[in-house]
């Protein structure tokens, strides 16, 4: 996919484009849309996209993609083979869209929620499901896509890409780092230092924070009096509020913020609004603190429904193309449920692989005594 | 720079030195490592000659400091982070037990962490509340981590620059209250492995285990014994994760007695882990039970107070008066 080609390059400050009675109507002040809830296209006065149908063809699939195996993963926890799973349900333009927005050398610092945007990336499905069955606690080599684990602890990875950033900086690559977080994170101490080094060291990073309104139970005006995107300038560096939902705006500002990057301007906060259509995880209950109809609010806004209907009603997209899509997911599913199922437990052994780099005495010693001790009861068996 | 006599601070610098000058991707960082030289001046003049790329002064927030070393560490450098004092590193815990120490294991090893983190740490100068204290058994206790303090210059100088060339994250603990006192350091000597045990004193009767600013109490309480007919032998324990038990154990199955002496408090301190280990390998070589001598279940007191607090030699012949009594 090469919507890098056509992607905004540059805010355009020209007002001319824009009609405010074409404007739809938003109550989220200064939201950066693209594509209405309605599918309909509307212009920005500082993003503009051109895609030609290919590449929106190719979001489209992406975050239908991305969404089957988000379905796949939870029914597979229904069914016993996952411990856990946290659904991206709701979040595919935000993640597909941003995602589409990097460069292979580009590096991903993910929540444990970025499934589409491991899907961008590369990554296979199957190896996100590894940390949730059990068997692994991420395992995937990052530099292979340039996607590194999924964090757990919220916030911690923001760190890591300012400083990965800022390595980048040192080798004069001209890449860009990306630092996903959630709206709860955004309280988090190491997101603050990490707005604090970034911003005093000019480190090319991207801070693109999914606002996706819950934090578990906790709705986002528990962490901020203001909104979260204008956090960003009192550490001196600029934020956007973009429309989570609309996958063209994601990527036409996130493509902006890693462009600003690059040219050594330093850092960005992107603050896709959108929402959690689902629970935090398998084991959280949502109807204990939220209302259906706010869900159902939202679902008017769908991410990818509202791309069908632009690629349906400008004719990108045929019949064929929808029809070959459901196939692909269906395999796609099918190929991750044999996959996981077909997972094996680790070697009791492996607990003490890979803990040190150079070694250690006590591992050494520890791992002796329990070969032994395994070894004990095959002597028995025998 | 062959062999000469250096205070343990100047020992340091000159191990960082040699390691920019080495490793273009050795990083030193931290807060006032840069134009001032650190508050102890261990990274004294370092900036100056290898400029404020390599030698950065930072923002004053610890887990900031150690959540970017993750960072650079995994794009291809290797970070020298500086905790100005001890009891500082806790904002900065987090990011040491839960990111950097499980990073490489997480990972499956594919990645790899080659993190140091130089903390100044235990009491004697006479300092104000949080930069007096110990907490090494807090480090040595997370797998993934490794934890070393050398005792005198010698070691300064060669065990930080192991540590920098080690691939997995080391916690290297500096005995503040040590940084001016001189011993000899040979750069082109062959340097002992970094977790390897050292006997600095031979006795028969009874074994001191120390590291860090402790070993020149103990070789003091084994040369004030010996006047009293007592054979006392000092092991520098040098490095707390891993322990050289086997050389502890060679030791005490020569002395068949053990008292470990540090600053951090006894309560779940290495002396206690020691104790447990060394019971347990020596069992029928033990004459007495292991004694502990060490900092108190209390937080580190006003330093009117530390001379108590802290075991000197009085205490430490004092334990070794209890084991030899059994």
């Amino acid at each position: 996919m090469t919507v890098e080609s056509t992607a905004a390059r540059k805010p355009r400050r020209s007002s001319k484009r824009v009609s405010a009675a074409k404007k739809p109507q938003s109550s989220e002040p200064q939201l950066v849309q693209l594509l209405s809830p309605e599918g309909q296209r509307v212009e920005h006065p500082d993003y503009s996209i051109d895609l030609t149908s290919e590449e929106l063809r190719g979001l489209y699939r992406d975050m239908v993609l991305t969404r089957r195996f988000d379905a796949e993963a939870t029914a597979l926890q229904r069914q016993g083979e996952l411990g856990l799973w946290a659904s991206l349900l709701g979040q595919e333009a935000a993640q597909i869209g941003s995602g589409r927005a990097l460069r292979d050398d580009d590096y991903v610092f993910p929540t444990y929620r970025e499934h589409g945007v491991a899907w961008c990336r590369g990554v296979d499905p199957t190896n996100l499901l590894g940390m949730f069955r059990g068997v692994n606690h991420g395992g995937w080599d990052p530099n292979t896509n340039n996607f590194h684990l999924y964090t757990i602890v919220i916030g911690s990875q923001t760190l890591h890409a300012t400083g990965y950033a800022m390595g980048v900086a040192k080798d004069g690559a001209d890449s860009a780092v990306i630092a996903y977080f959630g709206d709860g994170a955004s309280s988090q101490g190491d997101v603050a230092e990490a707005f604090t080094f970034s911003a005093v060291y000019n480190a090319p990073v991207v801070f693109f924070c999914q606002n996706n309104q819950w934090a578990i139970s906790e709705p986002t005006e528990r962490q901020s009096r203001v909104p979260l995107y204008q956090r960003a300038q009192g550490y001196g560096f600029p934020g956007v509020r973009v429309d989570g939902n609309d996958v063209l705006a994601c990527l036409a500002v996130t493509k902006w913020a890693l462009e600003r990057a690059r040219r050594g301007e330093g850092p960005t906060l992107v603050e896709a609004f959108t929402y959690r259509m689902g629970a935090h995880t398998t084991s959280d209950d949502p109807t204990k603190y939220r209302h259906d109809d706010e869900r159902a609010a939202w679902e008017a806004k769908d991410p990818i429904l509202r791309l069908r209907t632009l690629l349906t009603e400008e004719a990108h997209a045929d019949d064929a193309f929808f029809a070959a899509l459901e196939e692909e997911s269906d395999v796609l599913a099918k190929r991750v449920r044999e996959a996981v199922r077909a997972m094996p437990d680790p070697d009791p052994m492996a607990i003490f692989d890979n803990i040190y780099a150079d070694g250690h005495a006590l591992v050494d010693e520890e791992r002796a005594q329990f070969a032994a001790y395994q070894a004990s009861f095959a002597e028995e068996g025998n | 720079m062959a062999a000469q006599k250096l205070p343990l601070a100047k020992a340091l610098n000159e191990s960082l030195r040699k390691a920019l000058e080495t490793d273009p991707k050795v990083l030193i960082m931290g807060e006032d490592v840069g134009k001032l030289g650190g508050v102890f001046r261990v990274t004294d003049g370092l900036q100056k000659d290898f400029g404020e790329d390599r030698v950065i002064d930072t923002p004053l927030a610890e887990s900031g400091i150690i959540g970017t070393a993750i960072g650079l560490a995994l794009r291809g450098y290797r970070p020298v982070a500086e905790i100005q004092f001890d009891g500082f590193v806790f904002p900065a815990y987090d990011q040491i037990v839960t990111q950097l120490a499980k990073m490489h294991a997480r990972a499956l090893g594919k990645i790899k962490l080659p993190v140091v983190i130089r903390i100044p740490y235990g009491g004697g100068i006479g300092a104000v509340e949080h930069h007096s204290e110990s907490p090494e058994a807090l480090f040595a206790h997370v797998a993934g981590l490794k934890v070393v303090s050398p005792s005198n210059s010698s070691d300064a100088y060669w065990m930080l620059q192991q540590a920098i060339q080690s691939d997995d994250p080391v916690i290297f603990f500096e005995p503040k209250r040590r940084y001016w006192d001189k011993s000899e350091v040979d750069t082109e000597a062959i340097p002992d492995p970094l977790h390897i045990a050292r006997v600095v004193r031979d006795g028969s009767d009874l074994t001191l285990a120390a590291y860090g600013p402790m070993v020149k109490v103990c070789t003091e309480a084994a040369a004030a014994a010996a006047e009293e007919g007592k054979s006392i032998e000092v092991l520098d324990l040098r490095s707390m994760s891993p322990i050289d038990f086997d050389a502890i154990q060679t030791s005490v199955e020569k002395t068949g007695r053990l008292v470990v002496v540090h600053e951090a408090p006894v309560f779940y301190g290495s002396g206690a882990e020691i104790a447990a280990r060394i019971t347990e390998r020596c069992f029928y070589h033990l004459e007495s039970p292991v004694l502990r001598v060490g900092g108190f279940h209390s937080p580190y007191p006003p330093a009117r107070l530390e001379e108590e607090y802290l075991p000197g030699l009085d205490r430490v012949l004092d334990a070794v008066d209890r084991s030899l009594a059994y």
